[in-house]
């Protein structure tokens, strides 16, 4: 290989990188530029490249009829999701890491077998349930969906996470007088709360951008998602974008926060 | 308290729930599919295959997924390999590549929207460069090849960032020594590539690949929002079902096909990325 055929090469590597770069960027740029421009500069042509700073669509945005509500209950719901599948999610991850048990393979084909399965749609049989048990239409009920779906999520990462955790150090701690449970708060917790507020979030973008099951189960009190697909046919263009960006701020926020976790969280929960 | 009894006490609250909301409504579908007015019936599938939108929703819904998820692969792979062999700037380059991970299916539709809808981004480049003098309406019926275009891209730009995280983790596993000693034995960066990554990375294809077939077939918000009724898919047929003709016999027939077919993808790919028995990292 010679040098020129090396350097080109190499030109060829960056640019490529670039451009993928961009490939994301780019699209998100637009909604930017229609996110911050007058309700009449986004319905007119052709579009200037560059925003021109007008908050008009997003009081438009704000100022919308049942919007804000949505916006509340969107991240209620999260909230809520987030809690739940930790608390739920957390101790079976423990439990995954540290004992050998008759079941435990079958307890791992339940929870791999939920992630092979499309599970807004049991958000249809749902519908019935909680109209019996008084949860239909409310925010608690679409939480309670959520956190089946981010109950996987949470068990897998919490487990790869608690087995990063060597055994010895809290077999340390009970030697020093600690019991399991002392062991556990005053060791294994401030190692893991990093990771176990990863994996919260990750449950919390799950159900901030959860579609189906939201539409399905609300009506009165809708999610942001569902607020804006149920008014997707009547809605103005600047509406739509206004709300489309709004859905994006947090899981860019969110992603940057747990960006380092990402790779290893899913790098374990493979196996 | 019993240590033999502690990591029972610990799975309980999971499998509660999850036979609460995993099983029993699992059930509770499987029952509304197959009975009409309390008796076991095949007239729901009936009905539901019977109807003139069935076929092409289900034709449109496959076809999507098989142009969406192998350009996915082949770009997650490319990615991952480019991430492998970067030093600096690493943590930005992935930070940016995953954004798309946390945005929602129904607002990457929105943003594909800004694009192809009639005085959108892409109408505006093209009068930039003089390529036509009105805007067009891509998203209309007499534009299906653009309309099916613009929900694959956005499909595409949305989604890959799942398969690039598992893959980039996939590929954190593999020695280096492995390299090392195939690049002592004279293999090209290709050959490196083709013989020992992607051997080495079957587990992390499978679990790629499963997770995004599976979403491929539950793809609904992106369409909803570029292709409204231009583009019927299965997804959206179900919510149809339920909520425009009120009728939940359908619709959970129709969540039970999508079941069948992903579960039916799920084994193909499963058995055709099988590690085979005793090999490990």
């Amino acid at each position: 290989m010679n040098a020129q055929t090396q350097s080109s090469g190499r030109f060829l590597y960056t640019a490529s990188v670039i451009l993928l770069c961009a490939w994301v960027i780019v699209p998100l740029y637009f909604l930017l530029i229609n996110t911050l421009s007058s309700p009449d500069t986004v319905n007119s042509f052709p579009k200037s490249f560059v925003p021109e700073f007008d908050l008009g669509s997003l009081q438009f945005f704000a100022g919308f009829a049942g919007m804000l509500t949505a916006l509340k209950n969107s991240i209620l719901v999260a909230g809520m999701t987030m809690i739940m599948s930790i608390l739920i999610g957390a101790p079976a991850g423990y439990a995954l890491s540290r004992f050998d048990f008759p079941g435990k393979g079958l307890f791992r084909l339940l929870i791999l077998l939920t992630r092979a399965f499309p599970l807004p749609l049991l958000a249809l049989p749902l519908a019935v349930m909680f109209i019996r048990t008084g949860l239909d239409d409310t925010v608690f009920g679409l939480a309670l969906v959520h956190t089946t779906l981010a109950i996987p999520f949470s068990v897998l990462i919490t487990f790869s996470l608690f087995s990063g955790i060597p055994l010895e150090l809290e077999e340390a701690a009970w030697t020093l007088g600690c019991t399991r449970l002392t062991a556990f708060t005053k060791v294994v917790l401030p190692l893991i709360l990093p990771g176990i507020t990863a994996s919260a979030i990750f449950a919390f973008v799950i159900s901030w951008n959860e579609v189906f099951a939201a539409a399905v189960l609300t009506i009165e009190n809708r999610t942001l998602t569902a607020f804006l697909l149920q008014n997707l046919d009547t809605s103005p263009l600047h509406l739509k974008f206004a709300g489309g960006f709004i859905l994006v701020v947090p899981a860019l926020i969110f992603i940057f926060a747990v960006r380092k976790y990402l790779f290893a969280m899913w790098g374990i929960a493979n196996r | 308290m019993n240590a033999r009894y502690l990591p029972y006490l610990l799975i309980l609250p999971v499998t509660l729930f999850l036979c609460l909301f995993f099983l029993y409504p699992f059930i509770l579908v499987a029952q509304q599919a197959f009975s009409v007015d309390g008796g076991w019936s095949l007239k729901n599938f009936e009905d539901v295959i019977g109807y003139w939108k069935f076929p092409i929703s289900f034709q449109n819904t496959m076809l999507l997924a098989a142009a969406v998820v192998p350009v996915q692969l082949a770009l997650a792979l490319l990615m991952a390999t480019m991430v492998n062999r970067m030093k600096k700037g690493r943590d930005l380059i992935l930070y940016v590549w995953t954004i798309p991970l946390g945005i929602s299916d129904l607002a990457a539709g929105i943003i594909w929207l800004a694009i192809f809808e009639q005085s959108g981004f892409l109408n505006s480049m093209m009068q930039a460069v003089g390529a036509i003098d009105r805007p067009t309406n891509f998203l209309s019926y007499q534009n299906p090849g653009i309309v099916f275009l613009a929900i694959a891209l956005a499909e595409i730009w949305r989604a890959t960032a799942i398969m690039l995280v598992i893959l980039v983790a996939g590929i954190g596993l593999i020695p280096k020594e492995y390299y090392e000693a195939a690049e002592v034995f004279g293999a090209s960066p290709w050959k490196r590539f083709t013989r020992v990554t992607l051997p080495l990375l079957r587990p992390s294809l499978q679990t790629a690949l499963v997770l995004r077939v599976i979403l491929a077939f539950e793809i609904f918000a992106v369409v909803a929002a570029l292709g409204g009724t231009l583009f019927p898919v299965l997804m959206g047929e179900t919510y149809a079902y339920q909520f425009d003709l009120l009728n939940n016999g359908a619709a959970a027939a129709m969540a039970l096909i999508i079941l069948a077919i992903s579960i039916a993808f799920t084994l193909i790919i499963m058995r055709a990325l099988r590690v085979p028995k005793g090999a490990t990292i």
